[in-house]
């Protein structure tokens, strides 16, 4: 699932090992999502979108709004 | 990649359960082929080192519980799926040329040990398509 949470991540000048620490996964599970490789459960995108205080949409891009050409 | 906590009793356990079947697997060997025992005691000392292996589905069972990690959990689901499905295929296709006398019929354990080889198939999977085994 496409994402901002490079971008995000970048903004704040933390390394992939620094936001895995803070959301308590695996540096490699940031790799993934990152990525897009891995689409994490509800919980855990919840969690990543409170860490940068925004709403999960502003971090995860919709796959059907994606597909509709809407964002 | 740094070993997570259940990572590192899952090692610990396999570790254990591995030297557990070589000390009983020797003991077996040793006791029930020079016929030293009787034969309720060979019955016992036969089943300590299936025992023993079927010890790392347990240990696996408890990484799957105790991982915290999802992203490395669903590696392990993806390989022991993998693992499984390459097992089963194998068995299934054997068992048939078995019938037939075609092949051989195997030790009823060989599928185990495929099975720990398969794991290793699904983590090269693993890693080709996201990258990272999991191993760690």
């Amino acid at each position: 699932m496409e994402n901002r949470l490079r971008v995000l991540r970048a903004e704040q000048g933390w390394s992939q090992q620094q936001l895995a620490d803070k959301l308590e996964v695996s540096r490699q599970s940031v790799n993934a999502i990152e990525t897009g490789k891995y689409d994490p459960s509800l919980p855990l995108a919840f969690r990543i979108a409170e860490l940068f205080g925004l709403a999960i949409e502003q971090v995860f891009v919709s796959p059907s709004r994606r597909s509709s050409g809407a964002i | 990649m740094s070993m997570s906590p259940a990572r590192k009793r899952y090692t610990l356990r396999l570790a254990a359960a591995m030297a557990a079947f070589l000390a009983t697997f020797a003991l077996a060997e040793y006791g029930i082929d020079r016929k030293q025992i009787g034969a309720v005691a060979a019955a016992v000392l036969a089943l300590l080192p299936g025992l023993c292996v079927t010890a790392v589905f347990w240990a696996l069972g408890r990484y799957l519980v105790e991982e915290k990690d999802e992203f490395r959990r669903m590696l392990l689901v993806r390989e022991i799926l993998i693992s499984t499905g390459i097992t089963m295929t194998v068995v299934t296709i054997w068992g048939f040329l078995a019938e037939y006398r075609i092949v051989p019929y195997g030790h009823a354990f060989y599928p185990i040990w495929l099975f720990f080889f398969a794991q290793g198939i699904g983590g090269i999977v693993n890693r080709l398509t996201y990258g990272d085994s999991g191993a760690c």
